[in-house]
């Protein structure tokens, strides 16, 4: 019988509420009386030389308040880069400056030149239009190979080369991985490319800037994942404005995958220019402008080999990947793909020995940072299109050499770095087996022939970190953050919590499934339970939400802070009972005397808290509020495995998802359906990278896709409806929920599975020259590789 | 985006060469061309309207002889800026070789996009400047002759074309 309270249950969400019948308050819901508007005057070519603006003509225009250029910030700080990379040589990655105007030259289409504060939007864009630009083109700098070739045109003309870093990890191994290869009975080979995305979130990004005269305060409403750290980012190191002074507001934010995690230059502008101009100014990005400003995603180039000994026992793995950082470093850059990327190159397997390199290049592109999964897709993709073409190689089955490769024994060290706590990579096997009808996939690839298509089971397994991460660790691994979380728990006079909390909701449920965990804590109804987030003027320090995170380390911290409230509590009620606190015990929203009918009830003791009448003063304060910081022990590692099934039209090259089942062990759950729902979300974008999504650049550097005729985002007839299942839990064992986290797990683990589904089609109906299609695998290139 | 095409015209080189280093030839000849001054040795300016793919914009930019080999070859350049909407610029570059009365005229064309144009209008740039490229040479095939048949001219030319079919040829000639 499932249950329909606390930790267990497929509560609704309760904010979907609002969001469903359009009473949401999103950043551009958000309007301040006397608020100007900006326009940014945007770059169309990808790399030139400032020479001139000239802005007197437009200065003139109606209704223009005022034009900032890139000399209007010469004594402001530049965005900062939250990550450092030590190369393979121990030194620093090259940084370079990234100002918030562009500063001498302009390095991707998009590049912000001037900002138009006008009295309305139409206004601002006229004037834009007005403003004469002086800009010596330059050759781009696109192709990543090309950039790091020696000659190649600099982006940044006082950095050494466009090699932000050369990472190798674990370098020590390198020299022991080389051999293993050498050595080895059977090497498989695949070089392969992860495309580079745009998120395009439902809501554009939004940054509205307010400045009050009267206390000095600064507020910047932005359509943030986590509003403390664009406090502590912009604050600290852009405007030079001491917390408390400056208050950065995430309302409700429409979706962010990751696009949303980073300080960006627009919301540093508008929280500038309102101080300068003591109104408030704002911003709403078109979509055309998020293709060009919104931080890309993934964009990796990559050669993997593996190694496998006679009896196919993986003995190796080493890979190559050029990864793209852009034209800047944006927030997280660095991290994915060396930190996020590297430490999961074991995948579920036993390989004894790895060793990654990553070069790091700098292009005249929008900056790359974190998207749904951010370095661990990358890593999933290449090992999971590797070991199944090592199979085919082998001629044995894909499930055998997987299982025979399996991790079976936990914890386990890998010789990445990192220790896995838990794990049944068997278990999720079997379960995928099942859910998705292995046994009748003949009889369907059959039928599929009678109708002319060619049928294909991709399966593949995924590993992943969530839960970022232990402060030390990441310490020293370059971040510039801890990488804790914090909750308050207020309970109220009458009973009633709020939990303020520092992880961000957007789109996750969070106002859902955090209550229930603390209604099961204290054995009362979850509408009792109110969730705050998105406001560093009323919830403690958080470092946000990204890396499925939020309930590992957030849901950690709320947790912490409850068990506070209920010593606490406790404490109250062995007072009014009259008996010893060690014979309190909670139930139901009870506390009773142990082996006795005396109890009193929660309400009561909130009202004893906050009217405290009857009250131990002598021993505890009044009141009932508690906060807590988390700072886990180690990431999770949720995993499972996942099948996909294709059909390709020979005629045509087009390939349809029929079927895609996924088993996922994600430890304990708190809300199954909001958990299904953040795996077929997961799995949605996951088949839009493999199928459908493709980023494009000319070789002049000329985005080439941005807007919805040419990126082609998945869409509901796309997919098909999912075989999903999370029964398999093996407990994370550090944290006290022993959760692992799910938001990314769809996106990380589908992609490969839908690769290695065409693959098997095509093979299927003889094209067995095929050995890898590139995603997106497009008609086009699934035709084109069949000609061959 | 490049491409590469031919036309027989009916009339010596010389009259060809001249055509084309002709402001008003250049002004009926360019599509959505609404303004075009100055002359071949310092260039033309140019305002165009046009409309590519979702976007459309008036573009004003520069026209450049190049090249000169009279009368066998010319490069004409040009870069076009559309605010808001982007740039394009391209180049072509013109042989024009004997045919027996007539002459036949070569044309590399060369053509980039940025901005918007290319971020909205990139699967059918190529689409675009193949047509910009054919009615160009069309109209100064016509501005030269005249067009073969009046009945099948293309509808494009029609509003400024009519009266002054082969007016250029008339005016030398």
């Amino acid at each position: 019988m499932p249950k329909d309270t606390g930790i267990g249950a497929s509560t609704k969400r309760r904010e979907d509420v609002r969001f469903l019948t359009g009473v949401g308050n999103y950043t551009d819901d958000v309007n301040i009386y006397g608020q100007a508007y900006v326009h940014f005057l945007r770059s169309d070519v990808a790399h030139g030389r400032i020479k001139n603006i000239d802005t007197s003509a437009a200065s003139g225009m109606p209704g223009v308040v005022r034009i900032f250029t890139g000399a209007d910030f010469e004594g402001v700080g530049g965005i900062p880069c939250g990550w450092q990379i030590t190369d393979r040589h121990g030194n620093p990655m090259q940084e370079p400056a990234h100002p918030v105007l562009a500063q001498g030259k302009v390095r991707h289409v998009g590049d912000p030149i001037a900002a138009i504060v006008a009295e309305t939007l139409e206004e601002a864009r006229d004037a834009a239009e007005a403003i004469e630009l002086d800009i010596e083109e330059l050759p781009a700098v696109v192709d990543m190979k090309a950039a790091v070739a020696d000659g190649a045109t600099k982006v940044h003309d006082d950095l050494e080369n466009n090699l932000c870093y050369d990472w190798g990890f674990v370098e020590e191994n390198r020299e022991a991985v080389d051999k293993a290869i050498k050595e080895a009975a059977h090497v498989t080979t695949l070089e392969l490319v992860n495309n580079r995305l745009v998120a395009n979130p439902m809501e554009p990004r939004v940054a509205v800037g307010d400045y009050n005269r009267a206390d000095d305060m600064s507020t910047l409403y932005t359509t943030s994942q986590n509003p403390h750290v664009i406090r502590l980012l912009m604050g600290a190191f852009v405007l030079g404005i001491p917390e408390h002074k400056l208050r950065v507001v995430a309302p409700d934010v429409g979706g962010g995958f990751g696009t949303k995690i980073f300080h960006y230059a627009e919301e540093a502008f508008c929280t500038f220019a309102a101080r300068q101009l003591k109104r408030a100014v704002k911003w709403t990005s078109s979509r055309s402008e998020a293709f060009m400003s919104d931080a890309h995603g993934r964009d990796h180039v990559t050669k993997i080999e593996l190694a496998l000994d006679k009896d196919n026992n993986f003995t190796a793995i080493r890979t190559e990947t050029y990864a793209n950082m852009g034209a800047y470093l944006s927030t997280f850059a660095p991290s994915v793909p060396t930190w996020l990327h590297g430490t999961l190159m074991a995948g579920n397997y036993k390989t004894p020995l790895i060793y990654v390199n990553v070069k790091a290049v700098f292009t005249n592109t929008v900056p790359v940072d974190a998207y749904r999964g951010a370095g661990r897709p990358e890593a999933t993709f290449q090992l999971e299109r590797v070991v199944d073409k090592a199979a085919r190689e082998l001629g044995v089955d894909p499930v055998a050499l997987r299982r025979q490769n399996f991790i079976t024994e936990f914890p386990y060290s890998t010789p990445v770095a990192v220790e896995y706590d838990t794990g049944d990579y068997d278990a999720t096997m079997d379960k995928l087996q099942e859910i998705a009808d292995f046994a009748g996939f003949e009889a369907r690839r059959k039928e599929s022939e009678k109708r002319g298509k060619l049928r294909g089971l991709g399966i593949n397994c995924y590993i992943e970190a969530c839960g970022i991460a232990p402060s030390n660790l990441v310490g020293q691994l370059g971040a510039r953050a801890g990488l804790y979380e914090s909750a308050t728990v207020r309970v109220n006079a009458t009973g009633g919590i709020t939990v303020m909390t520092g992880s961000h909701s957007h789109g996750q449920g969070h106002e859902t499934s955090f209550p229930q965990v603390v209604a099961e804590m204290l054995g009362i109804d979850a509408s009792m339970v109110e969730i705050v987030h998105g406001d560093t003027a009323n919830t403690p320090m958080g470092m946000g939400t990204y890396g499925s995170r939020s309930i590992a380390v957030g849901g950690s911290a709320m947790v912490r802070a409850t068990e506070k409230i209920i010593n606490k509590a406790k404490k109250i009620a062995s007072h009014l009972l009259e008996a010893s606190e060690a014979d309190i015990e909670l139930k139901d929203g009870q506390f009773t005397v142990a082996g006795t009918d005396k109890s009193v009830a929660w309400g009561d003791v909130t009202l004893a808290a906050y009217v405290p009448h009857n009250y131990p003063l002598e021993d505890i304060e009044p009141g009932l509020e508690e906060t807590a910081f988390y700072d886990p022990a180690n990431f999770t590692y949720p995993s499972g495995a996942y099948a996909c099934e294709v059909e390709v039209d020979p005629e045509t090259g087009k390939v349809t998802v029929e079927r895609f089942a996924a088993a996922d062990d994600f430890g304990n759950i708190i809300n199954p359906m909001i958990v299904s729902g953040q795996v077929h979300g997961g799995i949605a974008q996951g088949v839009g990278q493999a199928l459908l999504e493709n980023c494009a650049y000319d070789e002049n550097g000329q985005l080439l896709s941005a807007s919805y005729m040419d990126y082609a985002m998945p869409r509901a007839d796309d997919v098909p409806f999912y075989q999903v299942d999370h029964s398999c839990q093996t407990p994370c064992t550090h944290n006290p929920l022993g959760v692992k986290g799910c938001g990314e797990a769809g996106a990380i683990g589908s992609p490969p599975a839908v690769i290695n589904a065409v693959i098997d089609a095509l093979h299927s109906g003889g094209h067995t020259h095929v050995e890898h299609i590139n995603m997106p695998a497009t008609p086009a290139r699934v035709w084109a590789a069949m000609q061959k | 985006m490049q491409m590469s095409d031919s036309r027989e015209v009916a009339a010596p080189r010389e009259v060809v060469w001249a055509a084309i280093l002709n402001p008003d030839v250049l002004k009926e000849c360019v599509p959505g061309c609404t303004e075009m001054t100055g002359n071949a040795e310092d260039g033309f300016e140019a305002t165009v309207v046009q409309k590519v793919g979702p976007v459309k914009a008036t573009f004003k930019g520069q026209v450049n002889v190049s090249e000169r080999d009279e009368p066998n070859s010319l490069k004409l350049s040009g870069e076009g800026k559309g605010g808001a909407a982007g740039f394009a610029k391209g180049s072509a570059t013109v042989h024009l070789e004997e045919n027996g009365e007539g002459t036949l005229l070569k044309y590399d064309v060369d053509a980039n996009v940025g901005g918007k144009l290319a971020q909205l209008g990139s699967r059918v740039i190529d689409g675009f400047a193949k047509k910009m490229a054919d009615q160009f040479f069309t109209r100064l095939q016509e501005a030269i002759e005249g067009p073969a048949d009046p009945e099948e001219a293309p509808e494009a030319e029609q509003t400024p074309g009519d009266k002054k079919k082969g007016w250029f040829k008339r005016l030398v000639s």
